[in-house]
């Protein structure tokens, strides 16, 4: 089954992606991904523009209602997510942990719902 | 009372609980096998005795005190629990039980039924230790479930799950038969030892939740040798715990930098722990039986011959190794095995006998990665190295061992 890595990064994570090519939170992260491939459980996923860049829509009473940034003003924002094919839970969890960013950050395992893409997709 | 008696007696209650809590749950479970209404029980009592030893005093024998009570509330939730699930033959056996049941505090200990019990072969291996924490030491479920890397609510649900199957599964509390022993002690050793595995790895940083698991692992295996002094492979299992223990200071610099057995100032090392080891491993040794526990735990005597001898006997180790394989041809047995031949023979054989083993095992092994990646780089082999030290820093969880793995690669 597939389950999303959710990346939760802080300020000073989202800063470290313009550091130099020795900067050791890229090398982990270029070594992460590499043992993700090899280990066959890699599925796909993308890093994220920092916060800023983010732009919320909503519609409120039939306004629409556009804000800066992101949904949450949180310390940690999402950073990036990963979808990684594993037999279980415990193995997601293991995954997660072993991710740069779980030491400095945080990240969230969440299932993917095939179910409800068959409703949306068909 | 006055403050500080009180907080006296807040630690009297703390050290009686800890000393007590397994004594306590074996008894109250080992006839009705009813783990998890003992526990109950018990942390009823014990929030009794918060309330009203600071009042009225710590009584004369505190462990008394707690098994009245805890035996009082055990036989309220079963009756309770009745209503629901008629568990006459449970009421009749306490009572039964009652009748010679005196305030003495020399009741049987039964917590080595207890550990075979948590390590029986209709339990998930997986619940072995989570069980043997939380009813013997009386840990938490979020507590376990934080050092087993599992949500607390999942964990909760699995222990639930594991007690309802000690309660109505058939599983006797009694020691295993002389022909049965053998292997089943094997797992009660592994449980516990995997408790300390755990707490080992998960020392990054400022969490001490790893450290206490490794002690607690220790004491597990301390009460378990108070009740089999003479098995060969529990002083094993002990000593082999000790001697890890004994360098534990000497495995992060002062900057929280990890620093590898090679590496680390012996100095640094806690000599007391490593005589105790010492002892242990002469006794197992006396015994006549070899196992894995104590091979495990030779080697790492041979690590501590550093202290003295300012020297590594490589060949003695690989020796033990060669031994260990035929016991336990796991991944990690062959992985020291291979690092071990390496600082023997050299190199190219550390990387011939990692050869050896199979890929589809490695893929997410750690330590396979590291020490291929140190022995590719002793080689001159660039670009294989880097490939190598790649896959160990994906797979570490530890960020000081990765920041360590980050600059060995360069």
């Amino acid at each position: 089954m597939q389950f999303a890595l959710l990346i939760f990064e802080s300020p000073e994570a989202f800063a470290a992606r313009n550091a130099d090519e020795n900067d050791p939170y890229l090398g982990a992260w270029r070594a992460y991904y590499k043992a993700l491939v090899e280990a066959g459980v890699y599925v796909g996923g993308n890093p994220l523009q920092p916060p800023e860049t983010g732009t919320t829509v909503r519609l409120k009473g039939g306004k629409r209602r556009v804000q800066d940034g992101p949904f949450a003003d949180a310390k940690e924002q999402l950073g990036g997510f990963t979808i990684l094919e594993l037999p279980s839970l415990d193995a997601a969890l293991e995954w997660a942990a072993r991710c740069p960013a779980a030491s400095i950050g945080a990240v969230e395992v969440r299932p993917v719902s095939p179910e409800f893409k068959r409703r949306v997709t068909g | 009372m006055s403050r500080s008696e009180q907080e006296s007696t807040h630690r009297t209650i703390e050290r009686v609980a800890r000393e007590s809590y397994g004594r306590l749950v074996a008894y109250l479970s080992a006839h009705t096998r009813d783990v998890g209404s003992a526990e109950d029980a018990l942390s009823n009592a014990l929030v009794a005795a918060l309330e009203t030893w600071p009042r009225d005093g710590v009584p004369q024998n505190p462990e008394a005190w707690l098994l009245t009570t805890a035996r009082r509330c055990f036989i309220d939730l079963v009756r309770h629990r009745q209503v629901a699930e008629a568990s006459e033959p449970t009421l009749a056996l306490l009572r039964d039980e009652s009748k010679h049941m005196t305030l003495s505090p020399e009741f049987p200990d039964e917590r080595l039924k207890l550990l075979f019990v948590c390590a029986h072969p209709a339990i998930d291996p997986a619940m072995h230790t989570p069980l043997m924490l939380q009813t013997v030491l009386g840990l938490d479920a979020a507590r376990i479930a934080h050092a087993f890397l599992i949500s607390p609510t999942t964990m909760g649900q699995r222990l639930v799950r594991a007690k309802t199957k000690i309660r109505d599964g058939g599983i006797r509390f009694e020691i295993p038969r002389e022909r049965e022993l053998p292997q089943r002690l094997d797992a009660v050793l592994e449980a516990i030892y995997a408790a300390f595995g755990i707490g080992w790895d998960d020392m990054a940083g400022v969490d001490q939740r790893g450290r206490d698991l490794a002690e607690e692992a220790i004491w597990l295996a301390r009460v378990l040798l108070q009740l089999m002094s003479g098995e060969a492979e529990v002083h094993g299992l002990l000593a082999l715990m000790l001697h890890c223990e004994a360098r534990r200071a000497a495995r992060r610099g002062p900057d929280g930098r990890y620093v590898p057995l090679s590496e680390q100032d012996c100095q640094k090392w806690s000599r007391p722990l490593i005589a105790e080891a010492e002892r242990h491993l002469a006794d197992a040794a006396s015994r006549g039986r070899n196992g894995r526990f104590q091979l495990e735990a030779a080697i790492q005597s041979v690590h501590a011959g550093r202290a003295r001898s300012g020297g590594v006997h490589w060949n003695a180790i690989m020796m033990f190794y060669e031994q260990l394989i035929r016991i336990t041809p796991t991944l990690g047995t062959r992985t020291g095995y291979a690092a071990a031949v390496a600082e023997a023979r050299g190199a190219e054989a550390g990387l011939a006998a990692l050869g050896g083993i199979d890929p589809d095992d490695i893929s997410a092994y750690q330590p396979y990665w590291a020490v291929r990646a140190h022995l590719l780089q002793r080689l001159g082999k660039t670009p294989e190295a880097l490939d190598a030290f790649d896959r160990a820093i994906g797979l570490t969880e530890d960020p000081a061992v990765r920041n360590f793995l980050l600059e060995r690669r360069g």
